[in-house]
């Protein structure tokens, strides 16, 4: 019997043991997200969204200039990423024979895992040496890292759209490529436009792949894409490695404003894809 | 198709647009594909285009060299190397016990309205942006660390050379390693519960059948049968946290030293390039910087292919069709 106990009582500790593993996990979501808002929101106002970055040394000021810029970065690395992510996974799920499919695919998992720095200071060497920092470069980067996240997404969904709506459209007679942008594509655009926010969010909040592309900026609005275009992340950063506090209040306020979009992005993306995946499991 | 008597103008157009329809899209869409490769290559390509130069002059040396020294342009990597194998060493044995109870809990323990919301909680966690937890590991994590939990291990562990003297700003790999930690727990905790849930429950229920306890049927069938896939998961965990800059370079001060003590300033080949971003002096230090990003890239490949050999193993054509 008293073997019987010992289990017992090991196998107790051990759901114990998990249990406080997730609490631990949920714990420290619940301790950077409050702290980040408490110490964020005192700055949060309507001055500080319109207004841009106060010049160096002087109070007061917001973060305009990084929002629109950073706005600009994202959407211009969402129109370069968008386009060749989708147009790969269409191509590795429809046409690629075994021996370029698996290439390919090994070929978007390392993109995927390469780190961010790396992929900075690539661009780096591609586009700004010998030149300056700019807008697209910056862009260019971080289509970089939302090109693997896309194509995944997009193959996942693509994968879903049952077997019998696409035979069903070739035994029909239709075309292959009518098949594809009249029937798999309508069917599968919700995923890959969760997909795409998802991306959308990760870039956002990256930081690395701009320090080399688009950190040197003028404290100003900024739309013109050849020259460095002011952004929340690395606004985040240099505020963050001052010494002053009043630069540390920006900086709290600014990571609140991104986590805040982060955070709601992810939710929203992971609804709607738990929403699309069951329209087409249906 | 030749047997057909009479082909009218107007299907042969259609045949040969829908023809060209096919080949376009497939063009189109290998064309996409193809720049994907291209787009790596070209990174490899590049990154040890311009760690050349360094590499002529310091040659493989470059890797156990300690010194940096922008003044007398003489580089090494050693330093850093120390710092990326400690700070992500430190990090995975916490993580990964960590992740994989979590990951237990997730899919054999929690309520069926608890599992959603607790996994779709640790998953936010790794969406918060790495800049974010760095000025949260800066401002808030550091200074605690510094003034509590350094003095207690070292005032009760002092005895192991890991546990030193404490430091007074908190900047130190031990921080770094714990940002590193709150950062890959989330990715090996939703792989692994991906895992735990693909074990056939015929076998799960059979091992508790025969009088097995939850947690002997977890430690004699789940655990084995998922052994490689938790392997996957911790390599890609590991190179995440080798190749994370941004929060690691806010957090862990910054410096060339080597020793036993987890709490002084470090760097990581990662961090020292990020903290280089502001411009590097002369072309060989830039260069020098290139062949640290080279080793990162190397690294980062070796952690991702073997990951994916693990995986691939079972099963070689996810994602493809046929």
């Amino acid at each position: 019997m008293s073997r019987y106990r010992r289990r017992r009582v090991m196998n107790r500790a051990m759901e114990v043991l998990a249990t406080v593993a997730a609490l631990v996990a949920v714990a420290a979501l619940a301790v950077v997200v409050i702290s980040v808002a408490r110490r964020g929101a005192g700055a949060v106002s309507w001055d500080f969204f319109t207004k841009p970055q106060a010049l160096f040394g002087q109070p007061g000021g917001g973060i305009a200039n990084a929002l629109v810029g950073t706005a600009l970065l994202v959407l211009l690395a969402t129109a370069m990423a968008l386009p060749v992510g989708v147009l790969t996974a269409i191509y590795l799920t429809e046409f690629a024979p075994r021996r370029l499919a698996v290439p390919i695919q090994v070929v978007i998992d390392v993109l995927a895992g390469l780190p961010t720095i790396v992929i900075g200071i690539f661009v780096y060497a591609l586009l700004v040496i010998g030149h300056t920092q700019s807008g697209y470069a910056g862009a260019f980067a971080l289509a970089v890292i939302m090109l693997p996240l896309i194509a995944r997404a997009t193959q996942e969904v693509l994968l879903l759209v049952p077997g019998t709506l696409r035979e069903a459209s070739l035994a029909l007679g239709v075309r292959r490529w009518r098949t594809v942008v009249g029937v798999i594509l309508p069917s599968s655009v919700g995923g890959i436009l969760t997909g795409t926010v998802l991306a959308v969010a990760r870039a956002a909040g990256e930081t690395a792949p701009l320090l080399f592309t688009s950190s040197i900026f003028a404290n100003t609005v900024q739309t013109d894409v050849t020259k460095a275009l002011p952004n929340i992340p690395v606004l985040i950063f240099t505020y963050s490695e001052q010494p002053d506090p009043a630069l540390h209040q920006q900086a709290w306020a600014a990571a609140l404003v991104l986590m805040a979009f982060v955070l709601v992005a992810s939710l929203a993306a992971k609804a709607l894809l738990a929403r699309s995946r069951r329209k087409l499991a249906r | 198709m030749s047997a057909v008597p009479t082909t009218s103008p107007l299907q042969a157009r259609r045949r040969l647009r829908g023809r060209l329809g096919d080949l376009s899209l497939h063009g189109l869409t290998l064309a996409a594909a193809l720049a994907c490769l291209v787009l790596v290559g070209a990174i490899a390509w590049k990154i040890v285009a311009l760690a050349g130069p360094s590499f002529d002059r310091f040659g493989l040396g470059f890797v156990t060299a300690r010194a940096w020294d922008p003044v007398k342009h003489v580089f090494g990597a050693l330093p850093f190397i120390y710092g990326t194998a400690v700070s992500s060493l430190v990090a995975l044995v916490i993580a990964t016990p960590l992740a994989i109870a979590i990951g237990l809990y997730l899919s054999e323990l929690a309520p069926r309205g608890v599992r959603g919301i607790v996994g779709s909680l640790v998953e936010l966690l790794a969406a918060i942006p790495s800049v974010v937890l760095g000025l949260w590991g800066i401002l808030v994590l550091g200074p605690f660390l510094a003034h509590h939990v350094e003095p207690w291990l070292h005032s009760t562990l002092g005895f192991i050379p890991l546990f030193g003297d404490p430091q007074q700003t908190g900047q130190g790999l031990f921080t770094a390693a714990v940002i590193l930690t709150i950062m890959i727990v989330p990715i090996v905790a939703s792989i692994s519960r991906e895992l735990f849930l693909g074990v056939p429950s015929d076998l799960e229920e059979g091992a508790l059948a025969l009088g097995a306890t939850r947690w002997e049927m977890v430690r004699g069938v789940i655990l084995p049968a998922t052994r490689s896939g938790i392997a996957a998961a911790v390599i890609l965990g590991l190179g995440r946290a080798v190749g994370e800059a941004i929060a690691v370079t806010q957090v862990i001060g910054g410096g060339t030293r080597i020793g036993w003590s987890l709490f002084p300033p470090a760097d990581t080949l990662a961090s020292k390039i990020a903290s280089s971003y502001q411009g590097a002096g002369s072309g060989i230090e830039t260069s020098s910087l290139l062949y640290l990003a080279a080793i990162l890239l190397v690294l980062g490949l070796i952690a991702n292919l073997i990951a994916q050999v693990i995986v691939r193993r079972f099963d070689p054509l996810r994602g493809t069709r046929e």
